[in-house]
């Protein structure tokens, strides 16, 4: 007998006692906390996001370009990793290095790079929680990953929902998903929280409304 | 479960021992209050906290007693996704698997994920035995690997290390593992990060093999889920080209939609935070994106022996949160380690027995290791009932019975002497030496008013008798009982 068969021999024998009619399971938890208008549920995302030591800004789409050159040169970097499907208007006022996001570069060359900039599938409000699901103007996983800067792009009130039911509800379980709340933290030193080990130290999020 | 703990004292021995530890204590103390505050404020923000633990409580039992249609779902899941799954039916089966992975890909290295399942198995040993040097990549697992130490809580295993102990590990043993600590490292935790990150970064930027566990796994998507705050755990999850993930059986849900309720309870409960920093789901393999090989270790290695029980099998609900530790007086006073397990306080007291078995002294002792306060029971996102399931192992304890062990009936014999009673004596005494105890537990009235009109049969009941032995020191507990709870219906 393998350990499969095994396994599920040890369950099936361990659940004898067990009915096999079940009572459907209630969700009477809330779909979302409080009752928002679109305006306010970006407010709080924006307010939790900056709890969290994400630095967040907003603009007009006509005030994107310049917004992201600004942050950029403010940085100092000079290296900017780019996923395929980046609007290009995005960067057109930066006049840093783009370097494209390809399968066959190796990490120590994503660490060589200063920045990245991406878009993101949904924010969510109440967590102040960002969700990348490598969509083409997010790219792979790692490129938010190595670069110490991560500027991601949020387009409101289109992309923001105000809790994490609403928010699974949008995502694909098919594609590889990271959600980010603030940059990387640790309070494994006495608990004290600091801010960067591993990913990002910095999080810039942009806030995108209307013209 | 490994034998890396074999040969521990039993719990009061051990305890003892760690409650004259005045620096332990302090760094303890310190750690669980913090902790503490910060989650009841965490999960005030939701008005529907009840609901969601219900509904936790709810999914994880249902999927429980269901789970061999959910294993068999998931590991169709998985296979369609592009992963291939792998049984082990005990720890020397899944590190043998592990091995085995690790050399067909031919590399001497891993680096790893914070993962209780593979300390479970002693994991990182058995690949050391075969020349795999598996690299803990999670900031307080790197302080317990370079302190050659074991960890002392689920979520912050180094808790039971001051900054100034963290700064001498890291000066000391970090050239024996890869980059130096700097020259001159001071103690800010700022400055201890920063020469973890750069210590650990050689190792991610190279790594080929990453071992994670999982926090979750969708049995109708294939879906796992890791939840941290590093990005230590993106970085082995999506730099190697080889992924292994060792993860228990009782960690599935059925559906994607379960996820909402946990990555709400969960992020609260454990670091009182609305969402941790990162988490992290993969379905299978995605092309170009990530590792292009997964492979899912699934482990029994005494789950289905504790799914026999069927009290004690609520503590397969445990999301491995940690609040149950943060509450707990006994925890607080007596360190992890006292426990003698990779999992330590009120979890880990119910749930080694049940994995192990009550053979050894230290696992006997282990249901012993609680003041039944019932605090770990208020603040379990998934509504364990610690307390009950602690009582129940003390009357399997001294009365035996049948039990199963290997998936085998066997009947355990009452024990010896009644050793692990004078183990309950010698516990509570040192329990209670602090009058505070008792009080810090926020359902101590009703729980123990539960129990009190319980009288257990044989042995059992010379237990009962204990509850009112030791002293409470500044008040008998009879008179507190009055003066707080007498006459009143608990909060049930
Ligand atoms: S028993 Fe409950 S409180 Fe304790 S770690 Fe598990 S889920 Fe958390």
């Amino acid at each position: 007998m393998n350990s499969r068969e095994r396994i599920l021999g040890r369950v099936r024998r361990a659940l004898a006692d067990v009915p096999a009619d079940e009572t459907p399971l209630s969700r009477d938890y809330l779909r979302e906390h409080g009752r928002r208008s679109a305006a306010q549920t970006v407010d709080l995302l924006a307010e939790n996001l900056a709890d969290y030591r994400a630095l967040v800004h907003r603009c007009t789409d006509g005030e994107l370009a310049d917004l992201i050159m600004r942050l950029l040169a403010e940085r100092g970097s000079r290296t900017v990793l780019v996923p395929p499907g980046l609007p290009p208007y995005w960067l057109k006022a930066s006049d840093v290095t783009q370097v494209h996001d390809r399968a066959a570069s190796t990490a120590h060359e994503l660490d060589r790079v200063d920045s990245v900039v991406t878009g993101c599938a949904v924010a969510i409000a109440e967590t102040g929680t960002l969700v990348l699901d490598g969509s083409p103007d997010q790219g792979r996983r790692r490129i938010t990953l190595v670069p110490d800067h991560h500027i991601c792009v949020v387009r409101v009130p289109g992309q923001v929902v105000s809790s994490v039911p609403q928010g699974l509800e949008r995502l694909d379980p098919a594609r590889p998903l990271t959600w980010i709340s603030g940059p990387s933290a640790t309070s494994d030193i006495e608990l004290d929280r600091v801010e960067g080990v591993h990913g990002p130290r910095t999080l810039e999020v942009i806030l995108v409304g209307e013209d | 479960m490994s034998g890396t703990y074999l040969g521990m004292p039993a719990f009061p021995e051990a305890a003892r021992e760690a409650v004259g530890n005045a620096t332990l204590r302090g760094n303890l103390r310190h750690a669980t209050h913090t902790i503490r505050a910060k989650r009841a404020k965490a999960v005030s923000e939701v008005s529907d906290w009840a609901e969601l633990r219900e509904a936790g409580k709810r999914i994880k039992d249902h999927t429980l007693r269901h789970l061999d249609r959910y294993l068999v779902q998931l590991e169709e899941s998985v296979t369609a996704a592009g992963g291939v799954v792998h049984w082990a039916a005990d720890a020397d089966e899944a590190n043998e698997i592990v091995t085995r992975l690790v050399k067909m890909t031919g590399e001497p290295e891993a680096v790893k994920v914070k993962s209780m399942a593979t300390q479970e198995i002693g994991l990182n040993e058995a690949l050391e035995a075969e020349g795999i040097r598996a690299y803990e990549t999670d900031l307080a697992e790197l302080i317990v690997q370079l302190g050659k130490d074991r960890p002392s809580h689920i979520l912050v295993p180094a808790i039971h290390r001051n900054r100034g102990e963290i700064r001498d590990i890291f000066t000391r043993e970090m050239s024996e593992w890869g980059r130096p600590a700097p020259e001159g490292l001071t103690d800010t935790p700022a400055e201890l990060a920063e020469t973890a990150r750069l210590h650990l970064r050689e190792k991610f930027l190279r790594a080929r093999v990453g071992i994670s566990g999982a926090n979750f796994m969708v049995a109708e998507t294939g879906t796992l889920v890791v939840v941290e705050s590093e990005g230590n755990g993106r970085m082995c999850l999506t730099l190697p080209e080889t992924l292994i993930s060792v993860v228990g059986i009782e960690k599935i849900v059925p559906t994607w939609q379960d996820l909402e309720v946990f990555l709400q309870t969960l992020p609260r409960s454990s670091t009182a935070e609305r969402m941790n920093p990162y988490t992290s789901t993969w379905t299978g393999t995605t092309d170009e994106d990530g590792p292009q090989n997964f492979h899912l270790v699934l482990l029994d290695n005494g789950r289905t022996d504790t799914l026999a029980d069927e009290v004690g099998r609520q503590a397969l609900r445990c999301i491995r949160c940690s609040a149950c530790l943060n509450v707990c007086p006994v925890y607080e006073r007596a360190g992890g380690h006292a426990y003698g397990s990779v999992y330590p306080g009120p979890i880990g007291a119910i749930l080694s027995p049940q994995l192990r078995g009550t053979g050894s002294e230290i696992d006997a002792s282990l249901p012993y290791a609680s003041s039944l306060c019932g605090a770990c029971y208020e603040v379990c996102p998934v509504a364990i009932d610690i307390p009950e399931v602690l009582v129940h192992l003390r009357e399997r304890v001294v009365q035996g019975g049948e039990v199963t062990r290997a998936g085998n009936k066997v009947v355990l014999r009452p024990a010896k002497g009644h050793a692990a009673e004078r183990a309950a004596m010698r516990a509570a005494r040192w329990a209670f030496l602090h009058p505070g105890a008792l009080r810090t537990g926020q359902r101590a009235a009703s729980r123990t008013r539960r129990f009190h009109p319980r009288t257990l049969p044989g042995p059992g009941r010379a237990w009962s008798g204990t509850r009112e032995l030791p002293p409470v020191p500044a008040e008998p507990f009879r008179d507190w009982w009055q003066r707080t709870r007498g006459g009143k219906d608990g909060d049930r």
